[in-house]
């Protein structure tokens, strides 16, 4: 019985994290599936946000900001709008390049940020974290608090699912298709690429900070290695190949499959002997790096298909000579 | 006042410049990576860090000097990337190019793990024992190892820049970095031109992590560190512009290591924390400036 | 036995098809001309040579050999040599290493033919340590042209090669064409100044929309009054007055 209360509650912790990995999937999915953007500082945004909840919300502490105490809603908006702005001036130097840029920049604010996270102890509390956040529906009885606080998660992502399948389908979304198929054509319609880009770069880096914040509360502390920044960001970006690109719901699927995998091997590995566990982590990351690579290379489009809303024509991942 | 002098050079003109040479190999490059096949490779820095622990696993073997066996590293590390391309990049040679940035930005990562698996995560040195520096003129403090990585740099250097101007193979790469559609329509053999650039680049970036472990020490994110700095000294000197990457990586690393110099007043200019920060924003000024570069190189 | 042959071609890119059945013929030592408005498909034409498109039908034949959707680096190595319309050159290498690289795939010492090359266009050789991105839009189109010719090709293929030349260069190409035809190469050449490149014509092909509309020598077309109407600016070449050469 207890065995099974047990399990209960791994799998209501498992589904909380894939709801996270979820949100963090789709935003990443509005950067990559219809902007055809490479965001490799997800890592960074997600830090913004926990940071920015956890400071919002926690008593007064003489390591860290902090003793706002204000409610989730205005901490979990805050992480967005921070995050937004941020994404905001990283997007109006680098999108008007092509996305390798992107990617270098975004690698190098994700360092920074964890660097200033690192260094700023004053506001920080520098390597060793904030912790004692508040987290939603802690008060009730177990397991009530954790199944409440799951069902926020879940209900978040069906919220942004519904909020980003009506933006796909909006003109909106029709422009986004337009200009990640075909640029100039989109250009010469009269489209402000710049700006489109620009939206849909900061709306995902925003829900990334959502996630961050989510995080920080659910596990009641965040600190600049919680979880080694570039695994996270790459399990993101394997969860959205694989699942599949420009796909809502491949992202979401992509999310539970990877992270009930990453998690479940995790469980297994960690019945061996220490140093076995230790070096079963990194075989892990490596396996995860090969599925990617199978799937760019066999499966570009992922597990479920780019829902088409017009004729086929390039679709993210999709291997195609460019005749000029 | 030779004592403030000497601090500056002792501690930050020399580190800094040697560090410069270090990020110089490694852009130079990834310069010829991103110029010949038009991708930012993220996994360079891993490469790096191959050459590093290669490096000290012959020292371990052999009890040789690491500049002695650093052309051995190299050659190992030279295959390694020739593998990489072979089974991760080749298949994505006619897709859009951000195909091979998130093929590189996975192999990144299974690199790492790799050498963490093999050779775990505890630091490590390639030559135990401290060096005492030579003191020249009272003041003027060199270390040894300095020398020998400031010369191995250059000396590297200098080979490719023979190789580019007075090789067949080094001239058809500049062809093919003006233009690979052109290369082929007149015949030049791009595969045998992207098997060269990746032997170089691959040669020059494990020297890079090699002389990298000789100053300082191995660790498995040393390749992850090295990653944001090269990228910026690339961008800096010009994409696919070899001598613009030596100037960048001689730029960016004396301004690393001169931003923790006390300029004004007793405390450094730059908290070292963010040492690391000083090349990202000479990156991100020269991406709002000047995107091609101080030599002009390609903007994609 | 025509050096070169595009029998029926039937192409285009991707889903567009843009030639729809052309046929064209390089007979040994000839220079042919293609001419047409804008998206005729001359250029297409010539690169269904050399392998840049993907045939759905017809042939290509080099001295009756079956290069149909051959790849260009194996065009190349048959002896066939391609200058774009742009990006024709490699800007950052010097006037020499252009020529060298043209002589890529030639495993003998190539010496001889860069100092014919030189011959034939005397001011590369004062230029040749200099970096062919620096030079005029001449010179450029020399470099362009001599480093296609380093392979001794059995057959030229030339896009375009006044495109965006003054009146001036453009009278020096043409002349530099000849030169080189002269000197025993046969060249299949797009143009749009369709008047003066079929003054130096053997024969011409009009194309239209994909299609072969008009042929004949070059002198045929320049008399006719109605390629002249569509192409030529004006009256045709006989019925006008000799004193003017017309605008091309």
């Amino acid at each position: 019985m207890e065995q099974a209360y047990g399990n209960f509650l791994y799998i209501v912790t498992l589904l909380t994290a894939g709801g996270i990995y979820a949100i963090l999937a789709l935003g990443l999915n509005i950067q990559w599936g219809f902007t055809g953007l490479f965001n490799a500082g997800i890592a960074g945004f997600y830090a913004i946000g926990a940071y920015v909840s956890a400071i919002l919300t926690t008593a007064p502490s003489v390591r860290h900001l902090g003793g706002y105490e204000m409610p989730y809603a205005v901490s979990f908006a805050a992480a967005m709008i921070v995050a937004g702005i941020l994404a905001w001036g990283v997007g109006k130097i680098c999108l008007r390049l092509r996305s390798d840029y992107l990617a270098i920049a975004t690698i190098g604010i994700a360092e920074i940020f964890r660097l200033i996270l690192k260094n700023e102890t004053w506001a920080t509390n520098g390597p060793r974290g904030v912790s004692q956040v508040p987290k939603p529906f802690e008060s009730l009885p177990e397991p009530w608090n954790a199944l409440a606080f799951l069902a926020m998660v879940l209900i978040t992502v069906a919220v942004i699912y519904i909020l980003l399948e009506t933006a796909r389908k909006s003109p909106w979304g029709r422009v986004m298709t337009a200009i990640r198929e075909n640029e100039p054509a989109a250009r010469a319609a009269g489209k402000n690429v710049a700006r489109f880009r620009m939206e849909g770069f900061v709306v995902g880096c925003m829900l990334m900070a959502l996630a961050g914040a989510f995080t920080a509360h659910n596990l009641k502390f965040i600190g600049p290695n919680v979880s080694d920044p570039l695994t996270a960001t790459f399990l993101v970006w394997v969860m959205l190949v694989v699942g599949g690109s420009a796909n809502n719901k491949g992202a979401i699927l992509g999310a539970f499959l990877m992270w009930t995998v990453w998690s479940a091997t995790e469980l297994l590995t960690s019945r061996l002997p220490d140093d076995w566990a230790i070096r079963t982590a990194y075989i892990r990351i490596f396996l995860i790096g090969l599925v990617l690579q199978i799937v760019l290379q066999k499966f570009p489009r992922g597990i479920l298909p780019e829902q088409r809303l017009t004729s086929p024509a390039k679709a993210p991942g999709a291997t195609g000579k460019t005749v000029d | 006042m030779m004592d403030i002098i000497g601090d500056l050079i002792n501690f930050h003109l020399i580190p800094g410049i040697v560090l410069g040479s270090i990020y110089a190999l490694g852009a130079i490059g990834l310069t010829l990576t991103f110029g010949i096949l038009r991708f930012a490779n993220f996994a360079h820095g891993e490469i790096m860090t191959l050459g590093a622990y290669f490096a000290w696993t012959l020292v371990q073997l052999t009890g040789w000097h690491p500049v002695a066996v650093m052309p051995i590293a190299m050659g190992l590390t030279v295959l390694v990337a020739l593998g990489i391309d072979r089974g991760f990049y080749k298949p994505f040679r006619a897709s859009p190019t951000i195909m091979l940035v998130i093929a590189s930005f996975g192999m990144m990562l299974m690199v790492r793990s790799l050498v963490q698996l093999i050779w775990g995560v505890q630091i490590k040195t390639i030559m135990p024992g401290i060096q005492m520096p030579l003191v020249l003129f009272d003041w003027l403090r060199i270390s040894p190892k300095h020398i020998i990585i400031v010369t191995s740099a250059v000396a590297l250097m200098f080979a490719v820049h023979y190789l580019l101007t007075y090789t067949k193979i080094g001239k058809a790469m500049r062809a093919m970095s003006d233009s690979p559609e052109l290369a082929r329509l007149t015949g030049i053999n791009t595969e045998a031109v992207i098997r060269a650039t990746w032997i170089i680049g691959a040669a020059l970036a494990a020297a890079a992590g090699a002389l990298l472990a000789l100053d300082t020490h191995i660790q498995t994110m040393m390749g992850f560190k090295l990653l944001l700095p090269v990228f910026a000294a690339t961008i800096l000197g010009g994409i696919g512009r070899p001598y613009g990457a030596v100037v960048g990586g001689l730029v960016i690393g004396l301004a690393e290591e001169l931003s923790s110099y006390a300029w004004i007043g007793d405390t450094p200019l730059l908290n070292p924390g963010y040492k690391a920060g000083v090349a990202f924003a000479i990156m991100v000024a020269m991406l709002i400036w000047r995107p091609s570069g101080l030599f002009r190189g390609k903007v994609y | 036995m025509p050096t070169l042959e595009l029998r029926n071609v039937v192409g285009g890119y991707g889903d567009t098809q843009i030639l729809h059945g052309v046929t064209i013929t390089v007979d040994p030592g000839e220079i042919v001309v293609i001419i047409g408005p804008n998206g005729a498909g001359k250029s297409t034409a010539i690169k269904a040579v050399f392998g840049l498109l993907n045939l759905s039908g017809g042939q290509v034949l080099l001295d009756g050999e079956d290069i149909t959707n051959m790849p260009p680096e194996q065009v190349v190595r048959h002896g066939v040599c391609y200058v774009p319309q742009t990006a024709n050159i490699f800007p950052s290498l010097t006037v020499e290493e252009n020529l060298e690289m043209g002589a890529f795939v030639r495993e003998d010492d190539f010496t001889p033919r860069l100092n014919e090359i030189y011959e034939l266009f005397p001011p590369l050789k004062e230029k040749r340590r200099q970096a062919a991105g620096t030079l005029s839009g001449g010179q450029r189109q020399m470099v362009a042209m001599g480093k296609a010719l380093m392979l001794e090709p059995r057959i030229l293929l030339l896009d375009e090669p006044t495109a965006g030349l003054s009146p001036k260069f453009r009278g020096e190409i043409f002349s530099i064409v000849k030169t080189v035809h002269e000197a025993g190469t046969p060249i299949l050449m797009v143009e749009q100044n369709a008047k003066q490149a079929l003054r130096i014509a053997d024969r011409g092909y009009v194309l239209v929309d994909g299609h072969n509309k008009y042929t004949g020598t070059g002198r045929e077309l320049l008399d006719d009054s109605e390629v002249a109407v569509m192409f030529l600016g004006g009256a045709a070449d006989g019925a006008k007055d000799k004193a003017g050469d017309g605008a091309a």
